[in-house]
């Protein structure tokens, strides 16, 4: 294999403190069936990776049952397949906090053997923020041609549509895709070409610098290797322009679930041709529609059982909706269970929420209302 | 190295199915889809999964491919066991020469060898080829209780339809005292399940002589049971008590998808307690479109609902068009049902596409039967299928 990947699922966790509470943003439910680090996953599977590290810092118990051995990803190899990657920490370290990583560059570091040991001579990073379906073979097909140190996968984004905030990398390159430049956002209007966060990287020059990096007391890759080295090292940018969204607060989080219901949005996240998005198999029945059940432009897993009304919403598996119920622009979580004449608008539920007969509940579009996993109302 | 097992399962799946006609040409009946996301062999491998059955012989013979395909390592059903799990036995050539599968016994007589290598005390004998949900380890259970030779496990049906099946005469105490195949004036309402566990011995004894008579039709039905109750051999009832259908034909097919609808079905599948397992395509959800309507249907993952659908059974994979119409179908996986086309009472296999502004079949209290279409089929615009074919011939 000539690649490998390595997945960051803790990083920018903080950004959605209501949904990672419990669990890393790798492990954050979205689209229905899915976990958003199937996306970072499949985009690696699809291109023919079949080894697989999962940098994982803390709160990982979901996302270590989310991944299980691997199989659903076919990442369950003799040779590769999933790694779980858990802090380095030794038993003579006292100061177990100050060892635990915060930054991108620190949490590579601490995976400094993972790298090591790889033969690929080319490891894709990828956070687990961003949900897209990228051909990376093609990026990194370009990558080996332009003999690149780092090549970075840019997307441009309508800041009407998608809110950027201060750890997205605005980025700016040639006509031969070289970088030219690289800042953090500031508040830019319109269409605005960042950076994906997925990136490219020669293995040899990520071990140079991970060593200059402790040797200097670097801290952020961004910053400290490639703007410190633009112009001097390879640096390119290969542009993607298909579905594309980064989950940055609960109001982004609930604004990409409902671009799901656009045809087009839809299509092109999922349907791409020999790009499949894999995710684990829960063994549920087919999703029943009884005689009273409404349902219109509506995403909905496997298992649920309709008898009341649904419009505009996103349904996990598992989801129960009661006789007289309506729900509008809503996300329900994997067995939510809602009772008779229940109403809900611009509701986020978490998994295993439950929500007794009679009981309004609502939102707005730009503030959605949460209720935490487990909860009864 | 084998380690001993207590019970091997032994899964008849070499049958053709000839009265599904079309929906078996290409694959063997237990791969014929069931309840959208099923087979039908998924009822017999997950109860053995959901009974502690780890090891099951699948014997295959008639178009194995989709079935191989299909069951694989057994993954989906736990039954990639480094001892045992699922193993594929097709007939095969031996040292006094090849033979296919001439009977149900036969197959099984074939496959002693596989049998004896888990060194088991006890036989289960299945059939792919009813939906049912079924405990084999509580009748394994009784099995042993009463030392029988052999237990059959029987199910009551309506008198009117008792000479469709193996009819068995039990005393009071469930002990058997007479076996008739299809008898004209049934004596009793118990009919056989064809589900069988034999202590291994005494079935080796009989399969072996069974395999040695050439008259023989070497058949569990025909000719093991009645040799053994001939030879006085201690044979029980074992009565079970749940949903159980054969769907060997077109119209028993049909109804049983149908069992799966309704405010309280009959057939419920969202059962935690017994799960049924099955190999999964990774789809995304199911979508409802704008202008969708879904009625009293069960739906699976990767359909996209533009137009309408009622009263019907959908599988993985199938696009319904804007204006067009599905009511009182099933619809197997893959499929495409254009803008404006109409299919009503029909049973549609996998990967067909139906043009714009076909019809297939006819509303159900009007159609003279049930509409089939076979796997790939291909329907022109605006073309008609009559209610009651079954193409392609």
């Amino acid at each position: 294999m000539r690649a490998a990947g390595l997945i960051f699922s803790n990083i920018h966790d903080a950004s959605i403190p209501e949904l990672t509470s419990r669990r890393t943003m790798a492990s954050i439910p979205f689209g229905g069936r899915y976990r958003l680090i199937d996306f970072a996953l499949s985009n690696m599977v699809n291109s023919g990776i079949t080894k697989v590290g999962v940098i994982t810092h803390y709160n990982y118990q979901s996302l270590l049952d989310h991944i299980g051995n691997g199989k659903d990803w076919d990442l369950a190899r003799r040779n590769g397949g999933i790694k779980i990657l858990p802090p380095f920490i030794t038993a003579y370290d006292n100061a177990v906090a100050s060892k635990v990583y915060s930054t991108r560059l620190e949490a590579l570091m601490g995976v400094m053997n993972f790298i090591n040991h790889c033969e690929e001579e080319v490891l894709v990073l990828s956070d687990c923020d961003v949900i897209c379906n990228v051909d990376l073979s093609a990026a990194i097909d370009a990558h080996e041609k332009r003999d690149a140190d780092i090549t970075l996968i840019s997307a441009k984004v309508n800041t009407a549509a998608q809110d950027l905030d201060r750890k997205a990398q605005v980025l700016s390159y040639d006509a031969e895709g070289k970088l030219t430049d690289l800042a953090v956002y500031e508040d830019q209007q319109g269409d605005v070409e960042i950076c994906s966060d997925i990136m490219i990287v020669r293995r040899s020059y990520l071990q140079r610098m991970l060593n200059e990096a402790m040797a200097r007391g670097y801290t952020s890759f961004y910053k400290d290797i490639v703007y410190r080295n633009l112009g001097k090292d390879r640096f390119f940018v290969v542009h993607y322009d298909g579905f594309f969204a980064r989950v940055n607060s609960i109001e982004s989080y609930f604004r990409c679930s409902m671009r799901l219901l656009d045809r087009d949005s839809r299509v092109n996240l999922f349907y791409r041709r020999n790009q499949p998005i894999y995710t684990k198999v829960r063994n549920s029945a087919p999703t029943r529609y009884l005689p009273t059940a409404k349902v219109k432009n509506s995403l909905i897993a496997d298992g649920c059982v309709i008898e009341g009304t649904v419009e505009n919403s996103v349904l996990f598996r598992g989801v129960r909706v009661g006789k007289g119920t309506v729900i509008r622009n809503s996300v329900l979580m994997q067995d939510t269970y809602t009772g008779e004449n229940v109403k809900l608008g611009c509701v986020i539920t978490d998994k295993d929420v439950v929500i007794k007969d009679n009981r309004e509940l609502c939102g707005h579009e730009s503030l959605p209302f949460y209720i935490g996993k487990g909860m009864t109302v | 190295m084998f380690k001993k097992k207590e019970c091997v399962a032994m899964l008849l799946a070499g049958g053709q199915g000839s009265r599904l006609y079309v929906l078996t040409h290409k694959t063997a009946k237990p791969a014929v889809n069931f309840g959208g996301k099923y087979r039908i062999i998924d009822f017999p491998l997950s109860n053995c999964a959901n009974s502690g059955i780890d090891t099951v012989g699948v014997l295959t013979q008639y178009q194995p491919l989709a079935l191989n395909e299909y069951i694989g390592t057994g993954l989906p059903w736990d039954l990639d066991r480094n001892y045992g799990g699922v193993k594929i036995l097709p007939p095969y050539q031996g040292k006094k020469g090849a033979d296919w599968y001439k009977g149900t016994a036969n197959a099984i007589y074939q496959n002693l060898q596989f049998i004896e290598r888990y060194d088991p005390d006890y036989v289960l004998v299945l059939s792919g080829d009813h939906i049912y949900r079924m405990d084999y380890a509580a009748m394994l259970a009784a099995h042993k209780a009463s030392g029988a030779a052999c237990t059959i496990a029987v199910i009551d049906v309506p008198i009117e339809e008792a000479s469709r099946f193996g009819i068995l005469t039990t005393d009071e105490t469930g002990k058997i005292i007479r076996f008739t195949e299809k008898p004209k004036k049934p004596e009793s309402t118990k009919a056989s399940m064809g589900i069988y566990i034999f202590s291994r011995h005494e079935l080796a004894k009989y399969l072996i002589a069974d395999a040695e008579d050439p008259k023989s039709a070497n058949d569990f039905g025909k000719n093991i049971i009645p040799a053994m109750l001939a030879a006085g051999e201690k044979m029980m009832a074992y009565t079970f008590k749940g949903y159980w259908k054969d769907v060997g034909t077109i119209d028993s097919l049909w109804e049983a998808n149908m069992d799966l609808l309704g405010e309280k079905p009959v057939l419920n599948l969202d059962d935690k307690s017994w799960r049924i397992l099955s190999r999964h395509e990774n789809a995304p959800p199911q979508i409802i479109g704008e202008n969708g309507v879904v009625e009293n249907s069960s739906i699976t993952e990767g359909c996209a609902i533009y137009g309408t659908v009622r009263n019907s059974v959908l599988g993985e994979n199938v696009q319904i068009m804007e204006g067009a119409t599905v009511v009182d179908s099933v619809i197997m996986g893959d499929c495409i049902i254009h803008k404006d086309a109409v299919v009503e009472y029909s049973i549609i296999d996998r990967d067909v596409e139906i043009g714009e502004g076909a019809r297939v079949g006819k509303a159900k209290d009007m159609a003279k039967g049930i509409a089939v279409l076979g796997e790939g089929m291909r329907v022109a615009a605006n073309a008609v299928v009559a209610d009651g074919a079954i193409l392609p011939e």
